[in-house]
């Protein structure tokens, strides 16, 4: 009866219990709800913490940036990210229209590095698709009276992928070494490096070299046979990791 | 010294020194290069690919800021000014494309805790914008006198859908087509140093591209020869 009472007139039911100076979950009106404080738990930010009030639970993560637009390093990166999403065709830009000339969805891509360790455009590009094979993007109607979009929030379907961009990192030593997948200090000593980004069928959509010392056809060869074995593990990868992930 | 030398070349696909015999489409634009035309910059150079024109200028070596030096080398600064609008993160990166290739060629170990600055202003874009900055930069280099292991030239072809090559597209070729692959070689052994691409093609054509790239530089390296020879006998 309390609780038909609370529905029909919750602030009458409140007001009941202030006048006996307490509320309803049985607390004092000074009273503060359990509060559970975890700090460090995320160890590749600078500073974390994690709090809980009652049921009410926020995490933060302190990451220190030097102030002002991102360097040269993330221009850069985030332009050849670009590139590799044109270039390859991973979605077709048209499977993101709701309804032609009127609402469309916009896919806003933040990718944040929270440790560097060298190569990073191998990873960056490894997590976009990943984050893409797992967008779920839920239905939406017109509804033709209104004019209004209705987002149905329970059917959701996935995006479309149409290829498989992979990319493979090398540093060049001393015009002849090649290395692949290089860590930061080896990126820092190298003279030069590659990164190639194939999809499944053997065509490429991008071969990224940035100035650094010269390389033959051969080698280049080379570079190419690597990256075909890495694109076959990397998809062996991602795709084990999806099929464990589907029945939630 | 402030006289200026305008040197002009035609080059088409003459007697068929190794470019593939795949028709007019193998043929480079009619190229130009004007030399120490600013007075300002201790080096300067224009560079015509046919109706693209870059205009570049090199400050250096040159004092450097205590927090930019490097202890055992010259730091190289490469700035691309766009012909229209601010300069934005599609520069940056060209910038940084054309700088990796300056420093895998300058010698920066005999001018250590020094800068050398290499200004490029597009003033006009008809295709295959990179490969005529590329250029542009090499002679500018040349001009301002810094020592340098090689010379490099660019070099940009495109694909179009059923595979025919075409070197230095024009702007419409280039919209056209299915790839447009950007290549930077040296001159000693024709090395790839850089390479820039746009678009999907497969391994087979990269290396039928690489190879076209490199029978062209060799009209281009040859063209360098010719423009820095006429200018110093002159005098």
């Amino acid at each position: 009866m309390a609780a038909g009472f609370k529905t029909v007139e919750p602030l009458e039911y409140y007001r009941r219990f202030l006048k006996e100076n307490c509320r309803p979950d049985g607390r004092e009106l000074g009273e503060f709800r359990t509060t559970t404080v975890n700090i460090g738990s995320i160890s590749t930010a600078d500073g974390s913490a994690l709090v809980k009030l009652g049921n009410t639970t926020v995490i933060c993560g302190v990451k220190a940036f030097r102030s002002g637009p991102p360097g040269e390093e993330a221009q850069v990166a985030s332009q050849f990210i670009a590139d590799v999403i044109e270039n390859s065709q991973i979605i077709q830009k048209e499977d993101l229209c709701i309804s032609p000339g009127k609402l469309v969805w916009v896919l806003y891509c933040d990718l944040i590095c929270l440790d560097y360790d060298g190569n990073i455009l191998d990873a960056c590009t490894f997590a976009l698709l990943a984050a893409l094979k797992n967008v779920q993007l839920p239905e939406v109607t017109i509804n033709e009276e209104t004019a209004l979009a209705e987002v149905n929030l329970k059917k959701k379907s996935y995006l479309n992928i149409r290829t498989h961009p992979v990319a493979t990192s090398f540093a060049v030593f001393d015009d002849t070494l090649l290395i692949v997948d290089p860590t930061g200090e080896e990126e820092h000593l190298a003279t030069g490096t590659l990164t190639i980004v194939m999809d499944e069928e053997g065509k490429l959509c991008c071969l990224h070299k940035p100035g650094g010392s010269g390389l033959t056809g051969a080698k280049l060869q080379d570079c190419m046979s690597r990256a075909v074995t890495r694109h076959k593990e990397v998809k062996k990868l991602m795709d084990e990791v999806i099929k464990s992930m589907k029945p939630k | 010294m402030e006289e200026e030398t305008h040197t002009d070349a035609k080059i088409r696909a003459e007697n068929g020194t190794g470019s593939s015999p795949r028709g007019p489409g193998c043929s480079l634009r009619h190229f130009a290069c004007e030399q120490n035309l600013l007075s300002r910059p201790d080096g300067s150079a224009s560079f015509l690919q046919g109706d693209t024109s870059v205009l570049a200028g090199v400050y250096g070596p040159a004092e450097v800021k205590v927090s930019k030096e490097i202890f055992n080398k010259a730091t190289l600064e490469v700035i691309l000014r766009p012909k229209i609008g601010l300069p934005g993160v599609a520069e940056k990166s060209r910038e940084r494309l054309i700088r990796n290739t300056c420093e895998a060629v300058v010698l920066g170990t005999l001018h250590p805790r020094t800068s050398i600055t290499v200004v490029l202003q597009v003033v006009s874009d008809a295709g295959s914008l990179l490969a005529c900055c590329l250029n542009a930069a090499c002679m500018a280099l040349v001009d301002a006198g810094v020592p340098m292991r090689a010379l490099f030239c660019g070099v940009a072809c495109a694909l179009d859908s059923d595979g025919t090559l075409v070197l230095d597209p024009t702007s419409k070729q280039e919209k056209e087509a299915r790839a447009v692959l950007t290549f930077a070689l040296d001159s000693v052994e024709r090395k790839l140093l850089m390479s820039s691409t746009k678009g999907l093609y497969s391994d087979t054509e990269l290396q039928q591209c690489l190879a076209a790239a490199q029978a062209a530089s060799q009209h281009v390296f040859r063209f360098y020869r010719e423009s820095l020879q006429r200018r110093y006998s002159k005098s």
